[in-house]
C-alpha cells in the first residue's frame, strides 16, 4: 500500500472549493430523492425498498404459516389458498428474503451508506453507476412483484429453482412467472455487481489519508469481503440464469435429458454461488456486530487481525462446501466425504469470530441499549443456527434431515439473525447519524424482545417437527396421515401464533422508526462516544460531501478505554 | 463536479483502471461458469464431437483472426493516447470498432448458414451451448464497440484518454474469452 498521508494538504484545499460550489444549487425533489448520486441518498432507496420488500415477504410467511397451521381455513387477509398459490409463496418468501432484503439492506444500504464515511471521503468512486446499480435493482424488484399479477401468479418452483421443476411449465404451473423470477433475480445480480465493484474499489482507493489497511472498521472490510465474495460465485449463477431462462422460454437443452443435458448442473451452478452467498449476508451482519460490541462494551475489539484473516478464510472455503446441498442428488459418495470435511472445517473460523466478540465483551463495561441486545441477541442465535448446522454438514445424517423442517429451522437460525437481528442492530445504532434524532430506547426494547422471543418461537418447534419427520414443501399435511397428527398440529399452531405475534411487533418498530424522525432526541454528532470517522462529521446527518474539510485518520478503530486518558474513546481523526 | 473520492489513489493504482479489472475478474467467473458446464458436459458426452462437426472451422478461424488484429488496433490506441495524441487514438479506436463490426457481420453470416441448415438452438444441448457461449459473447463485443464509439470523442480532444487503456483491457479480456470459445466449440471434435 502506497501512504496516502502525502496527499493529505493539496486535497483539504480542493474539499473546500468544492463545497462552496455545492452551496450554491438547490437540488428539485426528483434530483434529491430519486435521482441523487450521494452515496446517503442511495443507500435510503435501497433501505427503504429492502424494508418495503420485506413487508411483502413477512406477509407471505403469515399466508403460507397460516395455511400450513390451520389448512383449509379463510385466512384473514388473503382469504383461501390452494397448492399453487401455496408454491408461490414460499418461493417467493425465500427469494424476498435473501435477495430483495438481506442484500440490499444489508450490502448496499449499509455499504452506501457506511463506506465513504468510515472511510473518511465525500462519496463512492462511480456516483453515476452506483446510481445505475440502485436503478437495476428497483427494475428488478419490479419484475418480481409484477410476477404476481401475470396469468399464474409468481413463480411457484421453489426458491433453489431445481430443474425440471423449474425449467418446465407444464411442473412447475407458471409459464410467466418462471422466466420472471429468472429475469428479476439475474437483473439484481448485476445491480449488485456494479454496486461490489464500487464497493471494493471505493475502499482500496479512497480512504482518508493515514488510514492504513488494519485502520478500516471490521464492517467496512466485512462489506467489502462480502461484495468480493459476491463477484467471485455469481458468475456461474448468471450463466445458469441465461441457461435457465433459454431452457423456459425457447425449449433449449441445458438441464433436459433427453437433449443431452443435465438438471444437477443447475444443483452445482445454484450452490456454487449459493453457499458463498450465506457468507455475503454473513459478513455484513457480523461486522455490524463487531463494531456495535465494541462501543458498548467501550473495549478495544479482541483480535481485530484474527477476526480479518479468519474472514479471508472462511471466503476461501465457502468455495468448497457447496455440494453439501447434494448429498441426496446423486453426487458421487467420495466427493460426499470431501464436502462433509470442508463444512466441518467451515464452522472452525465463524466459531472463532463468535469466540472473539465473547472475547471483547469480557471485562467490559456494558451498556445494554437496544442495539447492543441485537448485537447480543444475533450472537446467541447464530450460534444455535451454526450447531444445528453440523448435524446437516455431516453427509450421514444430512441423508436423514435432508428437505425436512430441521434444514428450513437451521437456515432460519442463521438468516434471521442475519437479515433481521443484524439489520435491527445496524438500524438502530447508525438512525442517530442517518436521521439525526434518537430513536425511542422503550420502543426500541419492546421491539426488541417482541421480535427475539417469538422468533424462537417459531423455529424450535419446526426443528422438533422436522426431527419427527415433517417434509419441506408440502402445502397440506391433511394428505399424510403420519404427519396431521394432533401433536404435531400443536407445534404447527405454536410457530404459526408466535410468527403473527412477531409480525405485530413490527409495527412497533415502524411507529418508533417514523415517530422518531420528527419526535425523537436530537442525536448531536456522537451520542454513543464511538470512534468511527462517520461520527465526526460537521453536520448530522452529515450534508453533502460529508465534511467541510475531509478527516485524516490517526489510529485504528477500536481505541476505548486507553489507560491514561481522561475519555474512554479516541476518535480516529484526532491528533495524538 | 467529481467527488474527492474519485481523484483519491491509496493503493496507486488508478481507480478507473482498478474497477475495470474488477469488471473482468467477474466477467471472467461468468464465462468460466458457462464453459466449465460446457466442458464437463463435453467430457460426458462424445457424441457432441459428431454435432461439434457440422461447425464452420474456417469461418470460426477467420473471425480469430479479425478479432486478434481489432486488438493490436486497441494497442495502437493505447500507445497514441499514452502519448497524448488524442486524434491518432481517435482513429485507431474505430479501427477496433470496425474489427469489432466484421467480427459480428461474419459471425449473423455463420449463424444464418447454421440456422438454414436446421441446426438451431434448441436442435440439443451441444447447439444450445454452441449459441448461447458465442452469443453471449458477441454481446460483449458489441458492447465493447458501444462504448468506443461513446468515449471516442472524448479522446478525438484528448480528454479522459486513460480511458482508451480501460477499453483497450476491456477488449483483451473479450478476445482471450473468443480464444477459449474457438477451440472449444470448433475444433475439439
Amino acid at each position: 500500500m502506497a501512504e496516502p498521508a502525502q496527499h493529505a494538504h493539496p486535497e483539504h484545499g480542493d474539499a473546500h472549493g468544492h463545497d462552496h460550489a455545492h452551496d450554491h444549487h438547490d437540488p428539485g425533489f426528483v434530483q434529491k430523492y430519486l435521482w441523487s448520486t450521494d452515496h446517503k441518498m442511495i443507500a435510503m432507496q435501497y433501505m427503504f425498498t429492502g424494508m418495503a420488500m420485506a413487508l411483502i415477504g413477512g406477509y407471505f410467511a403469515y399466508c403460507f404459516r397460516m395455511n400450513l397451521a390451520y389448512p383449509g381455513m379463510t385466512i384473514p387477509f388473503y382469504g383461501q389458498m390452494n397448492a399453487s398459490e401455496y408454491n408461490a409463496l414460499v418461493t417467493n418468501h425465500g427469494t424476498i428474503m435473501i435477495f430483495w432484503v438481506a442484500m440490499p439492506v444489508l450490502i448496499a444500504a449499509f455499504g452506501n451508506y457506511l463506506i465513504p464515511l468510515m472511510i473518511g471521503c465525500d462519496d463512492m468512486v462511480f456516483p453515476r453507476i452506483n446510481r445505475l446499480s440502485y436503478q437495476i435493482f428497483l427494475l428488478s424488484a419490479i419484475v418480481l412483484v409484477a410476477s404476481f399479477f401475470v396469468e399464474n401468479g409468481g413463480f411457484a418452483g421453489a426458491w433453489t429453482a431445481y430443474p425440471p421443476l423449474s425449467a418446465k411449465s407444464q411442473y412447475n404451473n407458471t409459464p410467466l412467472g418462471a422466466p420472471m423470477w429468472v429475469i428479476a433475480v439475474a437483473l439484481e445480480f448485476i445491480a449488485f455487481l456494479l454496486g461490489g465493484i464500487n464497493f471494493v474499489t471505493t475502499a482500496m482507493n479512497s480512504r482518508a489519508p493515514g488510514m492504513k489497511m488494519f485502520d478500516i472498521p471490521i464492517v467496512v472490510w466485512m462489506i467489502v469481503i462480502a461484495s468480493i465474495l459476491f463477484m467471485a460465485s455469481v458468475g456461474p449463477l448468471i450463466a445458469g440464469a441465461v441457461m435457465l431462462c433459454f431452457d423456459q422460454t425457447i425449449h433449449t437443452g441445458f438441464f433436459d435429458p433427453d437433449k443431452g443435458g443435465d438438471p444437477v448442473l443447475w444443483q452445482h451452478l445454484f450452490w456454487f454461488f449459493g453457499h458463498p452467498e450465506v457468507y455475503v449476508v454473513l459478513l455484513p451482519a457480523i461486522g455490524i456486530v463487531a463494531d456495535v460490541i465494541t462501543v458498548f462494551s467501550r473495549k478495544k475489539l479482541f483480535a481485530y487481525k484474527t477476526v480479518l484473516f479468519t474472514t479471508f478464510a472462511t471466503g476461501l472455503l465457502s468455495f468448497f462446501v457447496w455440494a453439501h446441498h447434494q448429498f441426496i442428488s446423486g453426487v458421487d459418495p467420495r466427493m460426499a466425504n470431501v464436502f462433509t470435511v470442508t463444512t466441518v472445517l467451515i464452522s472452525v473460523p465463524i466459531a472463532e469470530m463468535i469466540f472473539v466478540y465473547i472475547a471483547t465483551l469480557y471485562g467490559g463495561s456494558i451498556t445494554l441499549t437496544t442495539p447492543m441486545l441485537w448485537a447480543l441477541s444475533f450472537l446467541f442465535s447464530f450460534i444455535i443456527g451454526g450447531v444445528t448446522g453440523i448435524f446437516l454438514g455431516a453427509s450421514g445424517a444430512d441423508v436423514y434431515f435432508h428437505d425436512t423442517y430441521f434444514v428450513l429451522a437451521h437456515f432460519h437460525y442463521t438468516f434471521v439473525p442475519i437479515a433481521i437481528l443484524a439489520v435491527f442492530c445496524g438500524v438502530t445504532y447508525w438512525y442517530p447519524k442517518m436521521f439525526g434524532r434518537m430513536m425511542n430506547e422503550t420502543l426500541g426494547k419492546i421491539h426488541f424482545w417482541g421480535t427475539f422471543i417469538p422468533f424462537n418461537g417459531i423455529f424450535i418447534p419446526l426443528f422438533m417437527l422436522g426431527l419427527a419427520g415433517q417434509h419441506r414443501r408440502i402445502w397440506s399435511y391433511e394428505n399424510f396421515p403420519e404427519l396431521a397428527r394432533p401433536e404435531m398440529y400443536e407445534l404447527r399452531h405454536f410457530a404459526t401464533v408466535s410468527l403473527v405475534i412477531m409480525l405485530l411487533f413490527q409495527f412497533v418498530f415502524i411507529f418508533n422508526f417514523f415517530w422518531s424522525l420528527v419526535k425523537g432526541k436530537p442525536a448531536g454528532g456522537n451520542p454513543w462516544q464511538a470512534n468511527t470517522l462517520e461520527w465526526t462529521t460537521d453536520e448530522t446527518p452529515p450534508g453533502h460531501g460529508n465534511w467541510k474539510d475531509l478527516p485524516t485518520c490517526y489510529r485504528g478503530p477500536y481505541e476505548y478505554s486507553v489507560p491514561g486518558r481522561e475519555q474512554d474513546y479516541w476518535p480516529q481523526n484526532q491528533p495524538s | 463536479m467529481k467527488p474527492i473520492a474519485t481523484t483519491r489513489s491509496a493503493t496507486g493504482i488508478p481507480t478507473g483502471r482498478l474497477a475495470v479489472w474488477w469488471v473482468i475478474a467477474s466477467e471472467i467467473v461468468i464465462f468460466g461458469g458457462l464453459l466449465a458446464s460446457y466442458v464437463m458436459h463435453r467430457i460426458g458426452h462424445p457424441e457432441f464431437g459428431d454435432y461439434a462437426a457440422n461447425t464452420a472451422t474456417w469461418i470460426g478461424a477467420t473471425n480469430t483472426f479479425v478479432l486478434l488484429t481489432s486488438s493490436l488496433s486497441a494497442v495502437l490506441a493505447h500507445q497514441a493516447a499514452e502519448k497524448g495524441d488524442g486524434p491518432t487514438a481517435f482513429k485507431y479506436l474505430w479501427g477496433t470498432f470496425f474489427g469489432g463490426l466484421c467480427f459480428v457481420v461474419i459471425k449473423s453470416y455463420e449463424w444464418t448458414m447454421e440456422i438454414s441448415h436446421g441446426f438451431v438452438i434448441t436442435t440439443n444441448a451441444f447447439w444450445s451451448f454452441y449459441y448461447t457461449a458465442a452469443g453471449l459473447h458477441a454481446c460483449h463485443v458489441i458492447g465493447g464497440m458501444a462504448i468506443m464509439a461513446i468515449i471516442s470523442n472524448d479522446v478525438k480532444n484528448n480528454r479522459e484518454l486513460q480511458r482508451v487503456e480501460l477499453i483497450g483491457n476491456y477488449w483483451h479480456f473479450v478476445d482471450i474469452v473468443w480464444i477459449f470459445l474457438f477451440p472449444l466449440l470448433y475444433i475439439a471434435k
